[in-house]
C-alpha cells in the first residue's frame, strides 16, 4: 500500500524535429494518490493513458519529472525493484507454466521457501476462485479463468502497487461487467493502491474512485466519477463521459447576456453560467445538453418561443424498450434525446424538446472550456493539479 | 467443386505420378545398392532380383571405413548446430526484444554474410588453416560450418523470438527476473519447437556440406562428402558399392529431414508465412 | 559498457545511470559473440582475400611475392575462362531459378489439394532437397544419365529413341536438371506452405464474385504469395551461385569451360594453378556479383524490421 505521486512527468520518444515522434507522449502529468486508491486514466487510445502506466511500471522511462512510489523517487529503478505487479491486457501468462508456476514464478526468482509459495499462490487462488485450476496449463483455460490467473499472479506478490493495463479489454461483455464487479471487490478486499487503464469510460466511472481523463498526452481532468459527469472541464471530456454523448448546439449569445440562440432553440444561462457570460465577450457559444437530460414536450404550437427549448425533425428512432432514442434535427446539428419509451413519435414528426436550465453546460466557442462551472457541493479529493 | 470427379481423379493421379517421379532417384539408388555388380551394371534395368548386402560390406570397408567418415561428419554437423546456436540465441533475443538501430543494422549485416560466397574467402581460410595446422582438422572444418550456417540460425531463431509478445518477456521483468533468467526460463522454453527445427535444418546443410569439406579436409577429418566423392571415377564397375555407400550417407539425413519437414518451412521463409 | 544517446536532459547522475539500465538490456555483450566470430571467418578472408589479390602470389614460387596492382584483375578480364565461367554462373543461376520456381508452382498447386495419401505423396516429392549434392551427382551421371546403362537412354531406347550422352552434348542443361531437382522441392514446400496460409474467406469471396479459377489464381494466389516467392529466390541464389559439388563430382567443369562455373574455376586456379593471386581476384568477382544479388535480399529484410516495429 502506497501513495503514488507523479509530478511533472514527461514521455519524448525522441523523434525527429517535426516527425510524429517529436511531440511528447505525456506531458507534464502530475498526480498524487491516496494510499490504496483506485485510480483509472481513461481516454481514446495514443492519448498517453497507457504510456503513464508504463513508465510507472518501469517499462519505459520517464524523461523528464518523478515518479514517487511511498516517497521515494523510482524513476531510475527497475521494474522488478519498485514493488508493483501489473496485469496486462493480454494476460502475458506463460504459456509452458502451469497456473500454479505462473503464479509462483515470481515469488521462486526471489528464492521463497516452498511452503511460503505455497501458502501464499494458495491463498490468492482461493480468493479468486481458482484453486482447482492450479494445475492446468494456460491455453487450458477460459478467457475469464485466463484473466483470474493474471490477476493471482500480481496478488501472489503482495505488492504496494496495481497497474492494470486494460485488463478486461479481451473479455465478451457479459463476463467484463462481472469481473469489473470482481476486481472492485478485489481492491477493496486487499486496499491496495490500484492504476487502472481503460479506453471505455463506462468502465472507469463504474470502478474508479478517480478517473484522470487524458488526451493528446494531456490529462483533461482530474476528478471523481460524479464530477466528472456533472461538471466537465471542457468538451472533450463532456463528450467522453456519459453515453450516449453530450449534444453540442452552437448558439449567439443575445444582448442581454442570459439568452442563448439558434435557429430553432433557445436556452437561458442561469446562475454562475450567467454570470460567466457577463464577462465574456464573445457572442457565440457552445451549449451542451446530455440525452438524458431531453424531455418530450407535448406541442403547444408556441415551439422554440419558449425558454431552454429546441425544435426539429426525427431523423432517427431507435426503441430500445425502456427508453427509446431519438435523434432530431436542429439547425445544422444531430441532437440526441433519450425519450421515455411511453412516448409516441414517428420518424420525420417535428418535435419539441425542453432542458431544465440547470443541466445546460457552456463551453467557450474557441478554448472549449467550460463557462461558469459551479464549485462542487462537496470537496474533491486532493487532486495536485 | 466445380472441378468433375474425373478432372480430380486425373489430377491426383499426377501428383502420385510426379511424387514417384521425384523419388525415383533415390529409389534407384536403395534398389541398387542391394544388387550384385552384374545386375547393377546392366543395359536392362532389373527392378526384380534377389537382394544382397555385398556391397554395403564392401562400401563400409571403403578408404578409411564408413565409420570414420561418419563420425566426423555427425560430430561436425552437431558440434557447429550447437555451437551455432549458442552464438545465435543471445544475438537473436538481443535482436528481438530490445530492437534499436544498431541491433537492426547488426542483424542485417549478419544476414548480408551469407552472400560472401565460399569461395570469396576459400583462399585466405586455407592459407591460414595450414600455417595453423588447422587443415584437414575436425575442429577447423567445425568452424567454417557454423561461419556458414550462423547467418541463417540468427535469422530464423529471431523470427521465432519475434513471436514470443513482448507482454511476456515484460511480465518477466516485472516478475523479477532478470536478463539471463528472463531468456533460460521464460524465452527458451516457450521458442524451444522453433530452436529444435532450426537446429535440424542447420544439421541438413552441415551434413550434406561439400564444398569446405573437400577442400580443407583430407584424411584425419574427412566427412561422408570426401568419402562419397572418392566413388567420383566409379565408371560403371563399383554401380552398387557406390549405390550402398550413397544410402550409408545420405539414410540418416533423409529420416531427419522427412521428420522435421514442416516445422523448417517457417524459419526459413523469413516470417513471410505465419 | 552499454551507453544510449539520451537527447533529453537527465536530471541527476545517479538517475542518469540506472536510468540506462532501465531502458537497454547489454545488446551488445549478447550480440559480440555471433558478430565476432562472424568477422573473424568471413570478413577478415575477404579483406584477405582483397589483399591477396594486388599481390603476385604463386604457392608453385612462394619467395616471388610482390605488390601486383591490379594486375591480377587485368590478366583475370583478359582470361576467356573467366568469362564463361560467368556466363556459365548467370546461365545456371537463371536456368535453376526459372525451373524450380516454375515447377515448385505447379507442383504446390496440385499438392494444394486434398487427396488421399497427400503426406506420403508430399514426403517423397521433397525428398531430393535432403540429399547429399555429391551423391546427387554420383546417382545422375552413373545410373540416370549414362549414354549406354543409364535409366534414361533405356527408357528412350524404350520409346523407340536415340539414346542421348547427356553430359558430353547437353552437360549445362545435365547440370540444371541435377540442381533442379534436388531444389525443386524446397521451392514446392516453402510455396506450399505459402498456399495454406492463404486465409478460406478470400478464396470464397473471389468465387462469389465470379472469378474463374484463372483470375482467381491470378488475383488473389500470386499477389498472397508474393513475399514467399521472393524468398524463395532469394535463398535459391544464394546457393545457386555457389554450385560447387554438382560439378565437381560429374562434369568436372567440362567438356572445355561448358559447366565451369566461378566457384569451380576458383577452385581449380588455386588448387591446381597454385595461383593465389589471380584466385583472389576472380574470389572478388564472385563476391561482388553476388553482392549484388544480395542488395534485393537486404533490402527485403530491412523492410521486414521496419514492418515488424510497427506492430
Amino acid at each position: 500500500m502506497a501513495i503514488v505521486e507523479l509530478k511533472n512527468v514527461v514521455k519524448n520518444y525522441g523523434g525527429h524535429k517535426g516527425s510524429k515522434d517529436s511531440a511528447n507522449a505525456v506531458e507534464n502529468f502530475n498526480l498524487l494518490t491516496e494510499d490504496g486508491e483506485f485510480v483509472v486514466l481513461v481516454g481514446p487510445s495514443g492519448c498517453g493513458k497507457s504510456t503513464t502506466m508504463r513508465m510507472i511500471a518501469g517499462l519505459e522511462n520517464n524523461t523528464g519529472g518523478e515518479i514517487r512510489i511511498s516517497g521515494r523517487d523510482v524513476s531510475a529503478v527497475p521494474p522488478k525493484d519498485r514493488d508493483i505487479a501489473m496485469v496486462f491486457q493480454s494476460y502475458a501468462l506463460y504459456p509452458h507454466m502451469s497456473v500454479f508456476e505462473n503464479m509462483a514464478f515470481s515469488l521462486r526468482l526471489k528464492k521463497t521457501p516452498n511452503d511460503e509459495v505455497k501458502r501464499r499462490v494458495n491463498e490468492a487462488a482461493s480468493i479468486l476462485n481458482i484453486e482447482h485450476l492450479l494445475e492446468r496449463k494456460p491455453r487450458a483455460l477460459s478467457g475469464g479463468q485466463r484473466q483470474r490467473v493474471a490477476l493471482g499472479r500480481a496478488i501472489v506478490r503482495q505488492p504496494q502497487v496495481f497497474l492494470m493495463d486494460e485488463p478486461l479489454s479481451n473479455l465478451d461483455a457479459k463476463l467484463r461487467v462481472d469481473m469489473r464487479a470482481e476486481i472492485v471487490k478485489l481492491h477493496r478486499k486487499l486496499g491496495v493502491t490500484t492504476f487502472y487503464v481503460t479506453h471505455d469510460q463506462v468502465e472507469a466511472m463504474t470502478m474508479g474512485q478517480r478517473i484522470v481523463v487524458m488526451l493528446d498526452g494531456k490529462i483533461q481532468q482530474v476528478d471523481t466519477p460524479q464530477n466528472l459527469y456533472e461538471r466537465p472541464n471542457n468538451m472533450f471530456v463532456a463528450g467522453f463521459i456519459g453515453t450516449p454523448s453530450m449534444n453540442f448546439l452552437r448558439a449567439k449569445i443575445a444582448s442581454d447576456r442570459r439568452a442563448l440562440e439558434g435557429e430553432s432553440f433557445r436556452f437561458k444561462a442561469e446562475g454562475a453560467r450567467g454570470t460567466a457570460l457577463d464577462t465574456h465577450t464573445a457572442n457565440e457559444v457552445w451549449v451542451g445538453v446530455r440525452p438524458e437530460h431531453l424531455r418530450y414536450v407535448e406541442d403547444s404550437g408556441h415551439g422554440a418561443g419558449l425558454e431552454n427549448m429546441m425544435r426539429g425533425t426525427i431523423e432517427v428512432v431507435e426503441p430500445l424498450g425502456a427508453v427509446t432514442m431519438v435523434q432530431v434535427q436542429i439547425d445544422d446539428a444531430r441532437v440526441t434525446a433519450q425519450l421515455d419509451s411511453h412516448v409516441q413519435v414517428t420518424l420525420g414528426e417535428t418535435i419539441t424538446l425542453a432542458c431544465a436550465g440547470e443541466k445546460l453546460h457552456l463551453f467557450d466557442a474557441d478554448s472549449e472550456q467550460a463557462l461558469g462551472l459551479e464549485q462542487p457541493v462537496s470537496e474533491p479529493l486532493s487532486a495536485a493539479v | 467443386m466445380t472441378e468433375s470427379r474425373l478432372t480430380n481423379t486425373l489430377l491426383t493421379l499426377l501428383t502420385y505420378a510426379v511424387a514417384i517421379v521425384m523419388f525415383f532417384p533415390i529409389l534407384w539408388m536403395f534398389l541398387t545398392a542391394f544388387k550384385t555388380e552384374q545386375t547393377a551394371f546392366d543395359i536392362v534395368p532389373h527392378f526384380l532380383f534377389t537382394p544382397t548386402l555385398d556391397s554395403f560390406k564392401l562400401a563400409l570397408a571403403q578408404g578409411n571405413g564408413y565409420w570414420h567418415y561418419a563420425f566426423n561428419s555427425a560430430l561436425s554437423a552437431v558440434a557447429s548446430t550447437l555451437i551455432g546456436l549458442v552464438l545465435a540465441v543471445p544475438a537473436a533475443y538481443a535482436m528481438a526484444f530490445f530492437p534499436s538501430k544498431r541491433t537492426d543494422f547488426t542483424l542485417v549485416w549478419m544476414v548480408s554474410t551469407k552472400f560472401i560466397p565460399a569461395v570469396g574467402v576459400l583462399i585466405p581460410v586455407f592459407m591460414v588453416y595450414k600455417s595453423l595446422g588447422l587443415l584437414d582438422n575436425i575442429w577447423g572444418l567445425t568452424m567454417l560450418f557454423t561461419a556458414m550456417n550462423l547467418p541463417l540460425i540468427v535469422w530464423m531463431v529471431y523470427s521465432y523470438f519475434k513471436d514470443i509478445p513482448k507482454d511476456i518477456i515484460e511480465a518477466a521483468d516485472i516478475d523479477g527476473a532478470g536478463t539471463l533468467q528472463t531468456m533460460v526460463k521464460v524465452v527458451l522454453p516457450l521458442a524451444l519447437p522453433g530452436l529444435a527445427s532450426t537446429g535440424l535444418l542447420a544439421l541438413i546443410l552441415a551434413w550434406n556440406e561439400s564444398f569446405w569439406s573437400l577442400t580443407m579436409t583430407d584424411h584425419k577429418a574427412a566427412t561422408l562428402a570426401v568419402f562419397i566423392a572418392s566413388f567420383k571415377s566409379a565408371e560403371g564397375l563399383f554401380w552398387a558399392k557406390m549405390s550402398a555407400a550413397s544410402v550409408l550417407t545420405v539414410t540418416p539425413i533423409i529420416i531427419l529431414g522427412w521428420f522435421a519437414q514442416r516445422q523448417m518451412v517457417r524459419g526459413l521463409t523469413f516470417g513471410a508465412v505465419k | 559498457m552499454d551507453s544510449i544517446t539520451t537527447t533529453q536532459p537527465v536530471h541527476s547522475g545517479k538517475a542518469a545511470k540506472a536510468q540506462r539500465k532501465v531502458a537497454s538490456a547489454p545488446t551488445r555483450r549478447l550480440m559480440a559473440p555471433a558478430v565476432i566470430f562472424l568477422f573473424v571467418w568471413m570478413i577478415v578472408p575477404l579483406v584477405m582475400t582483397l589483399y591477396y589479390s594486388l599481390q603476385n602470389y604463386n604457392l608453385m614460387m612462394p619467395t616471388m611475392r610482390s605488390f601486383a596492382g591490379i594486375l591480377n584483375y587485368d590478366l583475370l578480364f583478359s582470361d576467356p575462362t573467366f568469362w564463361a565461367a560467368l556466363g556459365n554462373t548467370l546461365l545456371l543461376v537463371a536456368a535453376c531459378l526459372i525451373v524450380t520456381v516454375g515447377l515448385g508452382l505447379a507442383l504446390a498447386l496440385l499438392f494444394n489439394r486434398t487427396f488421399i495419401g497427400r503426406g506420403a505423396a508430399r514426403t517423397l516429392a521433397i525428398s531430393p532437397f535432403f540429399i547429399m549434392p555429391v551423391v546427387t551427382g554420383l546417382i545422375w551421371k552413373n545410373m540416370m544419365f549414362h549414354p549406354v546403362y543409364g535409366l534414361i537412354s533405356w527408357a528412350l531406347r524404350a520409346l523407340g529413341l536415340e539414346p542421348v550422352d547427356w553430359l558430353a552434348h547437353h552437360p549445362m542443361m545435365s547440370i540444371v536438371i541435377m540442381i533442379s531437382w534436388e531444389w525443386t522441392p524446397f521451392a514446392l514446400l516453402i510455396l506450399l506452405t505459402g498456399l495454406q496460409s492463404l486465409p478460406e474467406d478470400q478464396i470464397e469471396a473471389v468465387r462469389l464474385d465470379g472469378a474463374n479459377k484463372w483470375q482467381e489464381f491470378r488475383h488473389i494466389v500470386l499477389p498472397h504469395l508474393g513475399q514467399v516467392l521472393y524468398v524463395v529466390v532469394m535463398l535459391e541464389s544464394i546457393f545457386f551461385l555457389t554450385s560447387f559439388a554438382e560439378i565437381y563430382s560429374t562434369t568436372g567443369g567440362g567438356p572445355g569451360t561448358a559447366t565451369t562455373n566461378l566457384p569451380y574455376y576458383i577452385y581449380l586456379g588455386a588448387f591446381f594453378q597454385y595461383d593465389i593471386g589471380s584466385s583472389s581476384a576472380a574470389a572478388i568477382g564472385a563476391v561482388i556479383l553476388a553482392n549484388i544479388f544480395a542488395i534485393f535480399l537486404i533490402r527485403f529484410v530491412a523492410g521486414n524490421l521496419n514492418a515488424g516495429s510497427q506492430r
